[in-house]
């Protein structure tokens, strides 16, 4: 699937795994359910492991384990959803997570600019004829008045 | 008043080119209905029962001649040539066409103006005194901060998907002109026991469905700590704040369902970690508090002899400078009130012939600036007395000078069943109705200060919950009646109305209010307000003389 990463169009290879399901080969996100579950499990197969967290966590309860992970994708239930800009911003401000923080689920491309700025890099759309929309999104204002979360 | 560097005009700029585009991909078919209500919502683009409703934000209040002239421009070319006045401040044009909506907002930017957040759930305008730097009272001209805040506020990128609408206002004197205590915060600027000057920090009031008083989360909070305290409780009602039921969705639910101690511990949580980072500096408060600097006063204003030759020359000039116009703390100068409150056109309207000439007049007399007022006037801020002659000359030929300012038919008014497509009754109908009725100066002004606001729905976009005399329009099976409300206040004694008994039907209306202040004129005593009376003899005797009769 083709997502955008680091204000690219790339070919992206991690998968989302559902609790119920069995684990995969290569890179997957998890829910922070089943990270919590099956954590020995997840740290010890291949591939690099991810989370995948809803807008009603909170982020501060993962924090501690923010080093395991490359991925941390922000699932929109909603595009009226602003929990996973305020997520978003303390990922990266506080908790210092510097790994790829991707938004995933029903945001809108028209987001896309506020949602860099609070530090998510990484964008993975429903539809992939909006790609190019969507990349054009992250230049919509050179200026800004409140600092990036990434600084 | 502030002028926009680069970077504000670049981005006010890019701002308009986003919309055209996310304008033209909707109507291609490329963003669906409610992913577009959203983005247009916070480019102040409704949708209203006859066609989109712009509204455009007047920061604090304040605009320039030019600014005037550009919106006579728009209301002339885009619109059927007139606006409307809000009580927060900004400006509405009822009849633009939603293809021509990104060239306004270019207009609008080509005099530092735009309608970035003006509706949707994100953070409003920031309003204020619209005696802010003119009045006796002062103890800091609010508008610096204003502006700070504005610039804090405007495409903010963590908070533009807040639960619901939220408000800021600030004041700085000690009389509350901008309803602060009905805001989401309340900003007071307050000295303390050390004679330093910080905020009083409000959170949680509101109107609308369930009207608030805000509640003090914060004694006294440095300047410099102004914008991350701001962030640690829009932050923690982004997180929190309820996003199950749109009516429950108000910061001032979850102050109320939360408790006001866990709110404020959640805030000084955040705020700690915060503050340190988003310190506002001295040298920027003077940066921009130098941008709100007096304007250069006539040294001689006070010298003047013609005012008080005019005054007693001309009753009908003395009637009006004594109801609209109020002091000044230079000594020579008054602020004069523009009434948009004349008998025949609807509250807070202006047409565009009028606002031309409100641009020439604020040139010549008043620095060439206006301001808007939450009660839905105009103030020129800065007129020498040896001029508030001419200018209410000028004012009295373009029906402007209705000197009704403070008095019961200076009524707040939304839009109601008029444009309104959320009404549930006529505003302005009631309005006209009840100006009508009060046409005797002499009796109008023995009435003294009665604040009559009136909405056609729950909304309260009229803040009638805080009217001395507040009037909801209610529908009954079709019909349009009426809920009042009586003794409610949005100043310093911050109070919201009780209510009176059953809703009444329409044409009731005029008359009951006429019974209501028929009561309050028996039942005064001495020099007593209105609002005075009502708090002392309860609603008691109000209500048996309206339901008497019904
Ligand atoms: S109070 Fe109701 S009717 Fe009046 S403008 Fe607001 S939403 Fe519309």
């Amino acid at each position: 699937m083709r997502i955008i990463k680091d204000k690219q169009i790339v070919e992206d290879n991690w998968h989302f795994v559902a609790d119920d399901t069995e684990l995969p080969v290569g890179d997957i996100t998890v829910s922070t359910a089943r990270w919590r579950r099956d954590k020995p499990v997840l740290l010890k197969r291949e591939g690099n492991i991810g989370l995948r967290i809803d807008s009603t966590e909170a982020v501060e309860d993962i924090a501690e384990d923010l080093p395991y992970f490359r991925l941390i994708e922000l699932n929109f239930s909603t595009f009226t959803d602003g929990r996973s800009f305020t997520q978003a911003s303390l990922l990266r401000s506080r908790f210092k997570f510097s790994g790829e923080l991707r938004a995933v689920g029903n945001f809108m491309v028209d987001q896309i600019f506020y949602l860099s700025r609070t530090g998510v890099n990484a964008f993975a759309l429903k539809n992939s004829d909006q790609l190019p929309v969507a990349l054009a999104n992250l230049y919509d204002f050179s200026v800004a008045y409140q600092a990036s979360a990434t600084g | 008043m502030y002028q926009y560097n680069q970077q504000d005009q670049t981005l006010i700029e890019e701002r308009v080119a986003q919309f055209r585009g996310q304008t033209e991909r909707f109507l291609k078919g490329e963003i669906d209905d409610d992913q577009f209500r959203a983005l247009r919502l916070m480019n102040g683009l409704y949708i209203q029962t006859h066609a989109p409703m712009l509204r455009i934000a007047g920061p604090y209040g304040l605009l320039s001649s030019r600014q005037i002239r550009k919106l006579a421009h728009i209301a002339r070319t885009y619109d059927k040539g007139y606006c409307h006045f809000t009580t927060r401040q900004n400006i509405q044009f009822n009849w633009p066409k939603l293809e021509q909506v990104p060239d306004i907002l270019g207009e609008l930017a080509s005099v530092q103006m735009h309608a970035i957040q003006t509706s949707g759930n994100c953070m409003r305008n920031t309003t204020s005194d619209p005696l802010a730097g003119i009045c006796k009272d002062e103890i800091e001209d609010p508008r610096p901060y204003c502006e700070i805040i504005r610039q804090w506020t405007i495409l903010h990128p963590e908070f533009a998907y807040l639960p619901r609408k939220f408000k800021i206002a600030v004041s700085g004197a000690s009389h509350d002109r901008a309803a602060t205590q009905f805001h989401d915060i309340g900003l007071h600027l307050v000295k303390n026991a050390d004679g330093e000057i910080g905020f009083k920090v409000f959170v949680g009031g509101g109107l609308g469905r369930t009207p608030v008083i805000g509640q003090v989360i914060r004694p006294f909070l440095e300047k410099k700590h102004l914008l991350s305290y701001l962030e640690a409780i829009v932050r923690i009602y982004n997180l929190f704040g309820r996003r199950d039921n749109k009516y429950k969705a108000r910061i001032k639910i979850l102050v109320k369902e939360a408790g006001l101690d866990t709110i404020r511990e959640q805030v000084e949580k955040e705020w700690r970690l915060i503050k340190d980072y988003l310190e506002l500096d001295s040298e920027r408060i003077e940066a921009i508090t130098a941008q709100f600097a007096p304007p250069d006063y006539d040294p001689d204003a006070a010298n003047d002899q013609s005012f008080s030759q005019s005054l007693e020359q001309n009753p009908d000039f003395a009637t009006w400078a004594k109801h609209n116009t109020v002091e000044h703390r230079i000594p020579g100068y008054r602020a004069a009130f523009i009434s948009l409150k004349a008998r025949d056109l609807p509250p807070g309207d202006v047409t565009e012939s009028q606002l031309d000439l409100i641009a020439d007049l604020a040139d010549r007399f008043s620095f060439g600036e206006v301001r808007s007022t939450h009660r839905q006037n105009l103030i020129l801020s800065d007129v020498r007395q040896q001029d508030l002659f001419s200018l209410w000359q000028q004012l009295v030929s373009a029906h402007l000078a209705t000197p009704n300012i403070g008095t019961a038919t200076d009524i707040i008014c939304c839009p109601g069943l008029d444009f309104c497509s959320l009404a549930n009754a006529a505003s302005i109908g009631i309005a006209q109705g009840i100006n009508a009725a009060l046409d005797d100066l002499d009796y109008l002004y023995d009435l003294g200060d009665i604040k009559i606001n009136i909405s056609g729905c729950m909304n309260g976009c009229a803040h009638q919950s805080v009217g001395h005399i507040g009037i909801l329009g209610v529908d009954k099976k079709g019909e349009q009646w009426y809920q009042l409300t009586l003794g409610g206040s949005s100043e310093n004694e911050a109070a919201i109305g009780e209510r009176l008994g059953p809703a009444i039907p329409k044409d009731q209306v005029t008359k009951v209010i006429t019974h209501i202040l028929g009561v309050y004129i028996e039942q005064r005593r001495e020099d007593e307000s209105f609002l005075q009376t009502v708090n002392r003899t309860g609603i008691t005797p109000f209500k048996e003389r309206v339901y008497a009769h019904h």
